[in-house]
């Protein structure tokens, strides 16, 4: 039982107020044994998942991590152990019943392409027997939720939704009859970078807001630390190596295994740990579209700024032109950059530094959780992390 | 704000490729398309059965052609060849659709590729063959045709039945069965609607194959149009015979629009 491997205490998450509406999981022995094979493909588990907490299940693909997934939700009975859900030993409990409890996100949200978007967020609550308004207003709610517009999504089929966007509803379908768990398998693997990491905020904010216990399944490092309060690396027969904080992880690998899976990039590895919203922001001119450019050019100049974010009518940035561009135009032009890179403040340095390459900028323009401009962040910020980072490894 | 990390409606669309927006506007047309196709068969149809009035209005017949042309006798010929396509193709939907349910769940699957190979050395022997040896062993007559006729033509509704629940996604299985639906309620909500275009193909194959096949009828006593076409055969009256296999055609084109028209409406929006 080497593997017997609790968390220390969660001290680390978050602040003592946050809601939280998830319930603890809590493995004993669990082991996962298939017929003609000579190794268990999960092999004695044991592993306790506070409520309300995000915890990674990473490690090399056929390591069992999946598998250890499924078998929470019993997709995948377990050959021997014991699982509870809060303090119920849910073991031998009906599968369906059970799964109705547990959200199931996968990849690409896995959404019934012959439904409509509100038909398929509304499937668990019509299991249970809501009533028809309560399941309507429930669907616009998660549509809010994950920011999609209930009037314009809820009547479309998957097949008219960007990746992205079906997994918001993969989202919102897994948490429709609000479950206090919900596990996660690779489900931003299949879109690209950017759509990712923008899914990667979402799903901080709505944990945030939820509290639930999530437990979700990646080959992604970044991903892993990004998301995670806790990481749990794995080796082959789902041998928990370290289960520990993405900062300790990244600090103090147990063995030399999870060095080797963390990777020689360990340092800039703590760019991912790093948040935009905690390093101090410039903050630059702004000027709102329409008005008079001679003024706000004045105000560039007077501020020392070589340029200035424009604003929509609702505060949003929507370019940054030159003072000399500016100066050009008699009013602040409408026009909206579509390169311009932004990040929220839940990104990590990791993704400022991505958007930024992406869009061939030193800088970014960084909003706040409503979309209006919260500041403004150089390159040098990101390149003095890095700096920051590695005299602390070298002292 | 294309790029803005907090999402917001107005940001969505814009988050949709082009590509992709352009599939949207696909499918009403690609629809437009399929009901402009599904009008050009009926046209055709009503010419040729225009054409065939005509000439059996018009053209100068002997007294035996006249008899056998009649309005009733046709109409029965007719009525007798589409009970028997009726009759065999209720059967086979009995038996090939649950059975090809059957075989794609897990306790059967591993029998599945026995019974598609039976099935398809049944498809392989000669349709002749097969009336002549059923009705030396079931006698001759209807009931025979109709045995006859569903063992030949269970083949499609089976094999289509099979290959279009193969075909849906395991992963949407797994997410019906990981959001806490039984495997009944996979089966009837997702697995049978998403399989529903493929089956519905299949089954518009076997009732034009029985169409055809329901003219050898005649040789065990079974009725149907195959009666004119063999007894122009033995006359060598060539005008019963064309007329046999013109309304064969035309009954078999008529059968397969309607299996056209269904298959459109049937399917499941969103695909």
């Amino acid at each position: 039982m080497s593997e017997a491997t609790s968390a220390p205490p969660a001290g680390t998450v978050g602040s003592g107020d946050r809601h939280i509406s998830g319930v603890a999981i809590r493995l004993d022995g669990v082991t996962k044994r298939y017929p003609g094979q000579d190794h268990p493909a999960v092999d004695d588990v044991t592993l306790e998942i506070a409520a309300g907490e995000t915890v990674m299940f990473v490690g090399p693909s056929g390591c069992g991590k999946t598998t250890l997934l499924k078998m929470l939700n019993r997709l995948i009975e377990p050959s021997s152990g014991r699982i509870h859900l809060g303090d119920e030993d849910v073991t031998d409990q009906d599968a369906d019943q059970l799964r109705r409890r547990i959200g199931y996100v996968i990849q690409a949200g896995g959404l019934f392409p012959h439904m409509t978007v509100a038909t398929n967020i509304g499937m668990v609550p019509r299991m249970l027997k809501w009533d028809k308004q309560r399941i309507a207003e429930r669907v616009d709610e998660l549509l809010d939720l994950v920011g999609l517009d209930p009037a314009v999504y809820r009547d479309r089929y998957p097949r008219e939704l960007s990746g992205g966007q079906q997994q918001r509803v993969g989202v919102a379908r897994a948490l429709a009859a609000d479950p206090p768990v919900l596990l996660m398998d690779e489900p931003f693997g299949a879109v690209d970078p950017i759509t990712r990491q923008r899914l990667q905020d979402e799903l901080l904010r709505i944990q945030e807001e939820l509290g639930k216990t999530i437990v979700f399944v990646t080959h992604d490092f970044d991903e892993a630390v990004k998301l995670g309060d806790k990481i749990v690396v794995f080796d082959v027969g789902a041998r928990v190596v370290q289960y520990d904080t993405p900062e300790r992880i990244l600090a103090e690998p147990a063995e030399d295994y999870v060095a080797d899976f963390v990777g020689a990039g360990a340092t800039l590895k703590q760019l991912t740990l790093t948040r935009v919203g905690d390093v101090d922001l410039m903050q630059v001119t702004t000027a709102t579209v329409g008005s008079d450019s001679a003024q706000v050019v004045a105000a560039a100049q007077a501020a020392g700024d070589g340029f200035v974010v424009v604003l929509d009518r609702r505060g949003r940035p929507i370019s940054w032109p030159t003072v000399a561009e500016l100066a050009r135009t008699t009013t602040v032009p409408d026009t909206v950059d579509e390169r311009l890179p932004v990040v929220g403040l839940r990104s990590t340095l990791n993704d400022a530094l991505d958007t930024m390459l992406a869009a061939s900028q030193g800088g970014v323009v960084v909003t706040s959780r409503r979309g209006g401009l919260a500041g403004v962040m150089a390159v040098e910020t990101v390149m003095a992390a890095i700096q920051r980072t590695r005299t602390e490894v070298a002292g | 704000m294309t790029a803005a990390t907090e999402l917001h409606p107005e940001d969505a669309p814009q988050e949709v490729p082009p590509e992709e927006t352009a599939r949207q506007a696909d499918p009403s047309a690609a629809g437009d398309g399929g009901w402009r196709a599904l009008l050009l068969q009926p046209t055709l149809l009503a010419l040729g059965v225009a054409a065939f009035l005509v000439w059996r209005v018009t053209a100068a017949l002997s007294e035996t052609e006249r008899r056998q042309l009649g309005w009733t006798v046709l109409g029965n010929s007719i009525r007798e060849h589409l009970a028997l396509t009726a009759a065999a193709a209720v059967i086979v939907l009995l038996i090939a659709v649950p059975l090809g349910i059957a075989l794609t769940r897990r306790p059967l699957r591993r029998l599945s590729p026995l019974v598609i190979g039976i099935a398809n050395t049944g498809q392989a022997a000669p349709a002749i063959g097969l009336f002549v040896l059923l009705a030396m062993w079931l006698g001759f007559g209807f009931g025979t045709t109709v045995v006859a006729l569903v063992v030949y033509a269970a083949l499609p509704v089976l094999r289509n039945t099979m290959v279009g629940l193969q075909g849906v996604d395991a992963r949407l299985v797994e997410a019906g069965r990981g959001m806490g639906m039984s495997a009944l309620s996979v089966l009837l909500r997702v697995e049978i609607p998403l399989a529903v275009p493929v089956l519905l193909a299949g089954v518009r194959t076997a009732l034009v194959l029985l169409v055809g096949t329901a003219t050898l009828a005649t040789f065990i006593d079974g009725g149907g149009l195959g009666v004119l076409i063999n007894t122009g055969i033995t006359l060598s009256l060539d005008s019963l015979l064309i007329s046999g296999a013109v309304l064969v055609a035309l009954l078999a084109l008529a059968v397969d629009w309607l299996g056209r028209v269904v298959e459109h409406v049937a399917r499941p929006r969103g695909l």
